[in-house]
């Protein structure tokens, strides 16, 4: 059915319907309006059987959703940002155990400086924690998502991370197609875990293991994502089969044929690259995009097939490695070994600072011209950069370097473009 | 079998053989079909108080369960002791994730079992003193607030033993650990505010909290399953001297935990919704001495130089618990 509806709404009604057991709820912008939904259900009944759990922080929302699931419940939290942080050492723990938690990340950036709006931080500061992690490209992928990370998750007993852009899709209202409940449960079997706490056979979980099976036990995690990697096209294309529509995968190219640029990127700026290259193809430009939605785990080869005919790649990510660069593109080249394409880290986004149309034309032009460093960021104010920077050299005493920009721009509304 | 009417604390010892007492009123410990939840073979110390008042109240907590039970453990001596794998020596369902958040998990559990419908299985989560007083307080006290169906047992050896003792927030003043050396002009841990987490229980007004030793297994036991006739949250701290941390003798566990009681350092009491409803009185209030002395993290208030004035501070702390909890009988004011 078709209903005009906020992301986090559209979120909500889809984990509704894949019957989750256990929610913890701990408020953080901007994932707040999923839990709210989700907790106004199970309060009227409308979600039921189902235990809605206001915890006292991120690490007790993913420790009660470790509990419920190892006592055979389909549990289920979201989170964002410092709260994803703050949450980690169960995260990691979550995934090291085999409890296939489904998890949303409304990404946002991660402080200092504090700031709520959307980047890609959170969920890459924990893309090594053996967690899937799908990117949604907009709210009906994102809704969607939803229901393939149950089965998933539950099928290889590892948890997903379903990341949708903080604010730009979980406060977008537009147009999605909410599946039946029928729908689902055609999809979505009963959680049959490989692993229960019950009197009635009683398990030791979470045992001390040694240097005698430790990698293997982390080896088993890789294993399990190499698993993932057949796993999840064909969740997909059996969702087609159930809900007539084509999304989730691992990766979706656009107006890929005979590109000579390619560029990659995960996540809601998907769409204004695709209307950015539309425009270009039809100023006879040949250049094409690659989405990737399964970060975790990372689809090497057909990362490698998408891009290896390509002249120049440009990753554009919404995240830096601080000391490095990029992240995304760390792998995307790590897929390109050997071939005689170069690479380009494009660092954009970071902290809600928007991607427009008119940066990406320049941005994709300057590739096609071979001008681009290695390591590049998208709209950067380098007088800024540099006044601070000069005032670090002259001063020892140089202050609180956020809040000397701030000062150095005035008052002003939060940057658009 | 004659019943023969004994008064329970007629020897030196204040304690009494299981022989001499009525068979519906023997310990569990003392049953031949007890459940052993924490089975031989594990890797404590000798002496351990923790691994013996884990095997006291889960046994307690398994009979008053029918063995319908599931432990969360927390990070700390108890749960790499008893779980080096393949061998485990737990006998009922448990779980370890990590370290701070043991009341979590049990939280989890009990919305796992509610959703299920299985009311009839219950359950119990485990930490020290650091797991417990420190990094687990946050999940601890969410687990009060909201009233969640588990029971918190905190096995205090006051320090972080499994790491090699350092000092935590329940390491008593004056106690030397590996992180409070009895060096300088204040040896030893400072005289603090304190952190009872018993008390603070008591403020979360939760249905029951409860304290108790190894010393006293028919008090402990009866507590644990006093806690098991409640539902929501509960809590029950017991005193588990530690041979290792505390440089006294293996054979001398019970003993320090009793001198512990006697001398009103340790209180003993059961508190239900916030107000206190008894204590363990103590029959012959003991000089903090008796205690500190066996015992080499306080040797340095005896020794070539005394600290009489550290010793008197320490004195005060006991009397103001007795005071506080109505320890001495003539004082009881419940």
């Amino acid at each position: 059915m078709l209903k005009q509806i906020e992301g986090s709404r559209a979120v909500a009604e889809a984990v509704a319907m894949c019957r989750p057991e256990v929610i913890c709820a701990y408020p953080i912008s901007p994932q707040t309006h999923i839990v709210e939904a989700l907790g106004s259900m199970v309060k009227s009944g409308e979600l039921a059987p189902c235990e809605f759990i206001n915890v006292e922080s991120e690490f007790a929302a993913m420790s009660v959703a470790i509990g419920a699931s190892a006592t055979g419940a389909r549990a289920y939290t979201a989170t964002a940002s410092q709260g994803l942080l703050f949450m980690s050492e169960a995260v990691y723990n979550a995934s090291g155990l085999g409890l296939p938690i489904v998890m949303t990340v409304a990404n946002r950036a991660v402080g200092a400086p504090i700031n709520i709006w959307n980047d890609h931080s959170d969920a890459m500061s924990q893309r090594d924690s053996g967690w899937m992690q799908l990117f949604a490209e907009n709210n009906q992928e994102a809704l969607d998502l939803h229901i393939q990370a149950f089965r998933l998750a539950e099928e290889l007993s590892l948890p997903v991370m379903v990341c949708m852009d903080g604010f730009i899709l979980t406060h977008a209202y537009e147009q999605v197609d909410l599946p039946t409940p029928q729908q689902v449960d055609a999809y979505l079997p009963a959680f049959q875990p490989r692993q229960v706490l019950d009197p009635r056979e009683p398990v030791s979980i979470g045992a001390m293991v040694g240097p005698e099976a430790f990698m293997e036990v982390r080896y088993l995690a890789h294993a399990r994502h190499m698993q993932a990697l057949e796993r999840i096209p064909q969740l997909a294309a059996e969702f087609k089969r159930v809900f007539g529509r084509d999304t989730g995968g691992l990766v979706h190219t656009h107006r890929a044929e005979d590109a000579e640029t390619m560029v990659v990127a995960m996540g809601s700026v998907l769409g204004t690259i695709k209307d950015t290259v539309d425009e270009m193809r039809d100023d006879g430009h040949r250049i094409g995009v690659l989405g990737i939605t399964s970060f975790r785990p990372f689809p090497t080869d057909l990362v490698r097939a998408a891009l290896h005919k390509a002249r120049r790649v440009v990753v554009l990510e919404k995240s830096l490695a601080v000391g490095i660069g990029g992240i995304l593109s760390t792998d995307v080249r790590m897929a390109m070994s050997h071939l005689p394409v170069p690479v380009h880290t494009v660092v954009a986004g970071l902290g809600g600072r928007a991607i427009t149309r008119k940066s990406l034309h320049r941005l994709f032009r300057e590739a096609e011209q071979d001008v681009l460093e290695p390591l590049g960021f998208l709209d950067l104010e380098w007088d800024l950069v540099n006044k601070q920077l000069a005032r670090e050299r002259n001063a020892r005493r140089s202050g609180p370097a956020a809040e000397n920009i701030l000062r150095d721009i005035g008052t002003v509304a939060s940057k658009i473009a | 079998m004659p019943f023969q009417p004994i008064k329970f604390y007629q020897t030196g010892t204040f304690t009494v053989g299981n022989r001499l007492l009525n068979p519906e009123v023997r310990s569990v410990q003392s049953h031949r079909d007890r459940s052993n939840a924490i089975n031989s073979g594990h890797r404590a110390c000798q002496g351990c108080g923790e691994a013996l008042g884990a095997r006291y109240a889960l046994d307690a907590a398994m009979e008053a369960t029918n063995s319908q039970l599931i432990a969360a453990n927390a990070t700390g001596c108890l749960e790499v002791f008893s779980t080096p794998y393949p061998e485990t020596s737990w006998q009922l369902p448990w779980m370890h994730s990590v370290f701070g958040n043991a009341a979590a998990v049990a939280t989890g559990i009990a919305a796992a079992l509610k959703v299920k419908g299985r009311s009839e299985v219950r359950v119990v989560a485990q930490g020290g003193d650091g797991g417990t007083t420190d990094i687990g307080f946050g999940c601890l006290s969410g687990m009060f607030e909201r009233n969640d169906d588990v029971l918190y047992i905190c096995y205090d050896n006051e320090a972080y033993m499994n790491t090699g003792v350092q000092r935590s927030s329940a390491t008593p003043p004056a106690a030397r650990t590996a992180t409070t050396m009895p060096v300088g002009p204040h040896p030893g841990n400072v005289f603090g505010q304190g952190k009872f987490v018993p008390a603070i229980a008591m403020a979360h007004e939760i249905p029951y909290v409860a304290t108790a030793t190894v010393a006293d297994l028919h008090d402990l036991e009866a507590k644990v399953k006093r806690a098991m006739e409640f539902h929501g949250a509960r809590y029950i701290h017991i005193f588990v001297p530690c041979p290792l941390g505390w440089g006294t003798a293996s054979n001398d566990t019970i003993r320090i935990a009793r001198l512990a009681h006697e001398t009103g350092l340790f209180p003993i009491f059961e508190a239900e919704h916030g107000v206190q409803v008894s204590a363990l009185p103590i029959r012959k209030q003991l000089p903090v001495e008796e205690y500190l002395k066996p015992q080499k993290r306080f040797a340095h208030l005896f020794g070539a130089n005394p600290e009489p004035g550290v010793i008197a501070r320490i004195q005060q702390r006991a009397d103001r618990n007795i005071r506080r909890y109505g320890l001495v009988q003539q004082e009881m004011v419940l």
